[in-house]
């Protein structure tokens, strides 16, 4: 041991280089979380005529059924984009992973991932002029007879989430496919070796394995469908309101900025207890 | 060795004196622009066609910023320093509400050419505070029935219970804006839009989910405009010369009525604000939207045509027709203005109008 290692100018600039190198991490946190959190929970706790203290923000959204609606939508919606989405990308990340030969596996990928590089807004009102009435499925549908009247399938809630999957298929099928590759092929060899068919190395050896990247990204999903406004706005036609409308409406016609901060910290807390939820469950998965 | 390692904290201090030298300078260049004219507006005034013949004329830059709804607008307001703005594009029937929050600044009538404007749109009862006058109307319209004529009997469109009739179910939207929607069902239930309170919001909301219950979807102004155009629907409830004007070249069957109930008149004026540092340039801005030429570039705006509101704008004559600026007299007298509740109201309005949306 040195003492005058320990006990000289080094060691302070030893302590200091740390912090140093932390500090612009902090003081984004700082400045582009931690204090907007604070205003918007301080904001939430201010009557909107005359200001002052108040909870009326928070006893508004439990007392006003429209407002509780709005909170069941929105879980309702993001539960099935989550389910469809894990659903759809799951055997397509699992084809790009073990079907499609590895040097095709990159141009496949990227295949997969092109929709990601258009805008979301055109995305989703693309999606409107496919499913509108006069959309590309209706023509089909009227022209080969097999139904005599439209269908409404935009502004409907099938259209939002149908907006929803195409963009979240996409997410989960990045972070199952990295699951995937990361798996030791040796796991498959091993359970072969004890007599295990495919589909039963799939379901007791390959899915348990990449259960942490499907939690990972259905939790991805949730947390950026249950905030979204633009596909409901575009897709859904108003015919329910989602909490990022509820939000946006406190805004945009009443200029209620107490209202959507107390909205949106609501909003918050839910997206806290599924990351809760899902923290824990990777953990007890880990023990 | 050491010698060489800068000093982390070193480094942190002179990208902190870095950092406030940039924002001293972002600070600078902002209060450069103090000259530039700052609006407060709706998305009708953010046309090019509309500014550069301004900007060009005047030497200066006209700042815009675009909100929805009037409680929108004040809370901009609200949130900026005195003197960040002004002019404002407001709902005639709102300026008391500007007067009341001591925004606005008398306007000089004797350099605006009141007398030009049609008579009923100048809207005396609001622009006018204790005497002075606050607001000039400058452009505006109906909330009434839009429609695609080769699709409905034009001569349902004469009644707003069609609206709520089986015949049109699923073939109507409804624009997504609380007041003049609310308006056209008190209209429906044979009310006034400016005697309607408290105790008439159940029949209102009873009109208002039969309409929902017919419509396919309720949209903001792109999203009914498209609705309409495309076939989407067939009825735009809440529609008029703003969505079928701008659209006529690309498809003359849509076309609105004013129905036997009558129709609700929307109406939008321009107010100097008090703070503002700029007042002569703000006046000229004002003048210059009010003038023939500024009228005809914001009736005919991209974002939304509507009447304007000066008798001697320099429209063409097949604008006019499409604008059915010779009808205009016929279709005043049969209008009433959008509700004006008061904040309470107001709230337990919006209220209803989010219920409406909820409603399956």
């Amino acid at each position: 041991m040195n003492p005058v290692a320990n006990n000289g100018p080094g060691r302070g600039a030893g302590r200091a280089l740390p912090w140093a190198l932390v500090t612009p991490a902090l003081g984004w946190t700082l400045a582009f979380f931690v204090l907007p959190f604070i205003a918007m929970g301080l904001s939430s706790l201010t009557a909107h005529e005359g200001g002052g203290f108040a909870l009326s923000n928070y006893s508004q959204f439990f007392t006003n059924p429209s407002y509780l609606q709005a909170m069941v939508n929105s879980l309702q919606v993001t539960a099935i984009v989550t389910l469809v989405s894990v659903l759809l990308a799951y055997p397509f990340a699992w084809i790009l992973a073990e079907q499609v030969p590895e040097r095709w596996q990159r141009l496949a990928l990227m295949l997969a991932v092109l929709p990601f590089w258009t805008s979301y807004v055109v995305r989703s009102y693309s999606w409107l002029l496919v499913l509108a009435q006069n959309g590309v499925i209706n023509r089909v549908l009227t022209g080969s007879g097999l139904i005599s009247e439209p269908l409404q399938l935009a502004n409907t809630r099938l259209a939002t989430v149908t907006g929803f999957v195409h963009f979240f298929v996409m997410l989960l099928t990045l972070t199952i496919f990295a699951n995937l590759k990361q798996l030791s092929p040796s796991y498959r060899k091993a359970a072969a070796d004890l007599g295990a068919g495919p589909v039963r190395t799939f379901l007791h050896v390959v899915l348990p394995l990449t259960l942490p990247g499907i939690m990972v990204g259905a939790f991805l999903t949730f947390v950026l469908c249950i905030g979204d406004y633009i596909t409901p706005q575009i897709l859904g036609g108003n015919n329910e309101l989602l909490m990022p409308q509820l939000v946006m409406m406190q805004i945009g016609r009443r200029g209620d900025f107490p209202l959507a901060s107390a909205l949106s910290i609501i909003l918050m807390a839910v997206v806290t207890v599924a990351y809760l939820a899902c923290a824990r469950w990777l953990k007890i998965e880990r023990a | 060795m050491t010698s060489n390692i800068r000093n982390p904290l070193s480094t942190l201090k002179c990208n902190l004196a870095a950092a406030c030298a940039a924002a001293a300078l972002l600070i600078a260049a902002s209060g450069a622009q103090a000259a530039d004219l700052n609006a407060l507006i709706w998305c009708d005034h953010s046309d090019p066609a509309l500014l550069q013949p301004f900007e060009q004329a005047n030497n200066v830059k006209v700042n815009v910023k675009e909100f929805e709804g009037t409680g929108a607008g004040l809370a901009i307001v609200e949130q900026s320093q005195p003197g960040d703005w002004d002019v404002m594009v407001i709902d005639s029937i709102d300026v008391p509400r500007g007067v009341e929050k001591g925004l606005f600044e008398p306007l000089p009538e004797d350099k605006l050419p009141f007398g030009d404007l049609f008579p009923q749109v100048k809207m005396d009862k609001s622009t006018i505070v204790d005497g002075k006058r606050y607001g000039i109307t400058e452009k505006f319209g109906y909330n009434t029935i839009g429609f695609n004529k080769t699709k409905v009997d034009p001569a349902d469109m004469q009644s707003l219970a069609s609206l709520t009739s089986d015949k049109y179910k699923g073939k109507v939207a409804i624009y997504d804006y609380y007041l003049p929607v609310i308006g056209m069902a008190a209209l429906a239930i044979g009310k006034k839009t400016a005697d309607l309170t408290e105790a008439d919001l159940p029949a209102l909301k009873e009109e208002l989910l039969k309409m929902k219950a017919n419509a396919k979807l309720v949209g903001e102004v792109t999203a009914s405009q498209t609705a309409l155009a495309t076939g989407e629907v067939d009825v735009l409830v809440g529609g008029g010369e703003w969505v079928t004007a701008g659209l006529a070249k690309e498809n003359p069957a849509l076309d609105f009525s004013i129905p036997k109930e009558g129709a609700v008149l929307w109406s939008q004026s321009l107010a100097m604000f008090k703070d503002s540092k700029n007042k002569d340039m703000a006046l000229k801005f004002i003048q210059y939207i009010l003038s023939p030429e500024g009228q005809a570039r914001l009736a005919t705006s991209s974002c939304y045509w509507g009447m304007p509101s000066n008798t001697k704008a320099a429209l063409t004559d097949d604008q006019k027709k499409v604008l059915r600026f010779d009808e205009q007299p016929g279709f005043l007298s049969r209008a009433q203005a959008y509700p004006a509740p008061n904040a309470d109201l107001d709230k337990k309005m919006q209220d209803m109008w989010t219920e409406m949306l909820q409603a399956k």
